[in-house]
């Protein structure tokens, strides 16, 4: 199975040969690196840009301007801040130009804590760009819907923003990518660039054929009746083992993997919740004005009747940064021992 | 929403009148840019059509006096539009008085039209004359004005100024300073992609190249054998709303930033449209030739300080190109007094027919605040998901 890197490589390579993707680029994105996480490797219209994040969004949001189909990257998210008024304005630059331009953009980064990466390589975007209002928003948890978001994205016709969850990228999936090579090593000998000189290597691409994860729509990763966990990027996979553990105390918790922050699959939380009466919103941005708190918010105002239990949020502390010591960061970003005693609580709340 | 067909200049009592000083000298047959070839507008003034001509630095008669009358209307139209801010039918002003000698010649320099085979431009805030040399109606600059629905840059949603036209590739003007620079780089590596000889302009004022923005572009468009064809102007007018240039730049030009990239650089008068013109000409035609960049700073007025909210009112001591270039013409008998009056004349009225005309369009409704807020608007409001 692929991991999430060759996942995204793969679909970087449908788009560029299927769907008109004619620029790739960011800092270190063409060779000889090939991304920071290898996942631009191989592609023919990679190329490295000059470290600049401003000048990276901006030239992307020309090209698009000019009615050509990029992927850009900021090489980690915790970067991509000084570019906030760029993106406010691809955001708005379809709505106040009255519908006369849109801006068909995807800008890739990798978020979130879960590799030792201190206090800028661990940031999380997921809250701040859920305000960014023009854009949608979407993160993966397995290779296979990264795979199929980013061909989603390449395909919108709005600027797309494709958050990768960084502790996540060497993981693999559970589920072929369609045209996938069945052996691992078979793929990794198509697509994976050799150590040492790479000058002559060229990437053999298996037959990939298209395959999308709809932008807006969630997915059910564990069926249950008493409580539901909305989670999304590397969360969701703690989300999954505390059902699973759950499970085997006699507790049923439903898990939804959102996949898509804006638009998100409200009838999905919605579904479930008035099901279950119990919802706990798991992410790992910082806790105040949280992207779960507005889904808290939308609970109440929509489902209040149905709820048995108080909706909660668990989320990163507020602090300024995620230390690098372990003890910093765990303490710092949800762990999976403070989603099993809040699903817990949840559950024994009496209403 | 359907767009308003009223064009003032196409109305039948203008067509009527079908002024020449409005033509276009590259519609007009026979004009070119030498002082030989000027036939074509022999009628207009009734003058002698060689003389004096070289005053102008060679440019045609034909040319010389579309430049001239183009200036005129911007400034008449930035006139209006100040009219209509202090009469309460809008809510403010920013544009282009003083700049009008830079800009018009470049809108009429420009390969106008839609698409990767055409130029691009990413304009300031003050392009109004850019804009008014390329077609640019004064109804549709008032509609933007008043905020009306039938406002073809932004359906009433953005200050006066703010202009943006697909169909002659000008992207949308910004308030955030600078940040066109970057984008303008983004449309020039998509024409240089795409093979055709066109180039993208962008335009900005000395006071925003403080930003990194301005930087970003510098080396972004001249990466070696990546280099873009992209001509960036700095108009500087000395200002940066109340704060001096001179208290703030350390930098004797800004041009000298763009040669430290190897960029063709040139530092010039702005208020001097003839100056204007063929710099900017030569410049581009660098730029198709060799494919990279080329950088013009333009020093220029700044007549009605920066903006409604310090005033809009005229300034004392500073140039103003339109009289200038106005008693040059007199002055060399390309026109007479009179004429040079029917040519105001005729433009404030145009003007006033333009704001009648806006006065009874509609204005945005609120239940088109969604719209446009992704295309299609698809899951524009949240609470319909």
């Amino acid at each position: 199975m692929a991991n999430m890197a060759q996942a995204i490589r793969m679909a970087l390579h449908y788009g560029e040969s299927k769907l008109g993707v004619k620029d790739i680029f960011g800092q270190d994105v063409g060779a000889p690196l090939g991304g920071v996480f290898t996942a631009t490797q191989g592609l023919k219209t990679a190329w490295n840009a000059p470290l600049d994040e401003r000048g990276i969004i901006g030239m992307a949001m020309g090209i698009a301007m000019a009615g050509d189909r990029c992927v850009a990257e900021i090489q980690f998210c915790d970067y991509i801040f000084n570019t906030i008024d760029l993106l406010k304005i691809a955001g708005n630059t379809h709505w106040v130009t009255n519908g006369n331009y849109s801006l068909p953009m995807v800008v890739m980064t990798p978020v979130g804590a879960g590799i030792r990466g201190s206090i800028y390589h661990s940031h999380s975007f997921d809250a701040w760009a859920s305000r960014l209002a023009g854009w949608k928003v979407v993160m993966p948890s397995n290779p296979l819907d990264a795979y199929g978001l980013m061909i989603s994205a390449i395909q919108d016709p709005n600027p797309v923003l494709f958050m990768k969850p960084k502790a996540l990228m060497r993981v693999r999936g559970e589920e072929l990518i369609p045209g996938e090579p069945a052996d691992e090593r078979e793929l990794k000998n198509m697509i994976d660039a050799p150590i040492g000189d790479r000058s002559k290597w060229k990437a053999k691409w298996p037959a990939l054929t298209d395959y999308t994860v709809p932008i807006g729509q969630g997915k059910i990763t564990r069926s249950g009746d008493q409580l539901t966990l909305v989670s999304y990027g590397r969360m969701l996979l703690l989300c999954n083992e505390v059902a699973d553990l759950m499970k085997e105390q006699g507790a049923s918790v439903e898990v939804i993997d959102l996949r898509s922050i804006y638009p998100y699959d409200w009838q999905m939380i919605k579904t479930s919740v008035m099901k279950t009466g119990r919802v706990l919103f798991v992410n790992e941005d910082t806790e105040v004005t949280n992207f779960g708190e507005h889904l808290v918010y939308r609970c109440v105002q929509e489902l209040f009747y149905h709820l048995l239990a108080r909706p909660q949020v668990l989320a990163g502390k507020h602090v300024p940064g995620i230390g690098l010591h372990p003890n910093l960061e765990d303490a710092s970003v949800p762990q999976k021992h403070e989603i099993i005693e809040l699903v817990k609580s949840i559950l024994d709340e009496v209403p | 929403m359907t767009k308003p067909s009223l064009d003032i200049r196409s109305s039948r009592s203008n067509r009527k009148k079908n002024l020449a000083f409005q033509k276009s000298p590259k519609k007009a047959a026979g004009a070119k840019v030498n002082g030989s070839m000027v036939a074509a507008n022999k009628g207009t003034t009734g003058k002698s059509v060689n003389k004096n001509l070289s005053a102008f630095k060679g440019l045609d008669k034909s040319t010389v006096l579309y430049m001239h009358s183009m200036m005129v209307k911007s400034r008449v139209l930035e006139e209006r539009l100040i009219k209509i801010y202090r009469a309460g039918e809008s809510y403010f002003w920013i544009g282009g008085p003083g700049e009008e000698a830079f800009g018009v010649p470049l809108g009429m320099l420009v390969n106008k039209g839609q698409g990767l085979a055409h130029d691009f431009l990413h304009l300031h805030y003050r392009c109004t004359p850019t804009l008014i040399a390329m077609g640019l109606t004064m109804v549709d600059a008032i509609r933007l004005m008043m905020n009306r629905a039938t406002d073809p840059s932004t359906g009433g949603r953005n200050f006066s100024g703010h202009y943006c036209f697909p169909k002659w590739n000008v992207a949308p003007v910004t308030s955030p300073i600078e940040v066109q620079y970057p984008i303008a780089c983004g449309t020039a590596h998509a024409q240089k992609r795409s093979g055709h000889q066109s180039l993208t302009v962008v335009t900005g004022g000395d006071a925003g190249t403080a930003e990194g923005d301005f930087a970003s572009s510098l080396i972004l468009a001249s990466r070696k054998g990546s280099e873009l064809p992209l001509l960036m102007t700095v108009q500087n007018n000395k200002w940066g709303i109340s704060t001096s240039f001179d208290g703030q730049h350390g930098e004797k030009f800004i041009a000298d930033r763009a040669k430290a990239f190897q960029i063709k650089a040139r530092v010039m008068n702005g208020n001097d449209p003839i100056e204007s013109y063929l710099c900017i000409k030569e410049d581009m035609e660098y730029i198709r030739k060799t494919g990279k960049p080329a950088f013009i700073e333009a020093l220029v007025s700044r007549l009605y300080g920066h903006s409604s909210a310090s005033g809009a009112n005229p300034v004392e001591g500073e140039v103003d190109p339109v009289k200038v270039f106005e008693e040059k013409i007199l002055r060399e008998d390309l026109l007479t007094a009179n004429e040079v009056k029917e040519i105001w004349r005729a433009f404030e009225e145009e003007g006033m027919k333009a704001s009648e005309q806006a006065r009874t369009e509609p204005v945005p409704q609120s239940s088109s605040v969604w719209d446009h807020t992704y295309v299609g608007s698809e899951n524009a409001d949240w609470r319909k998901f």
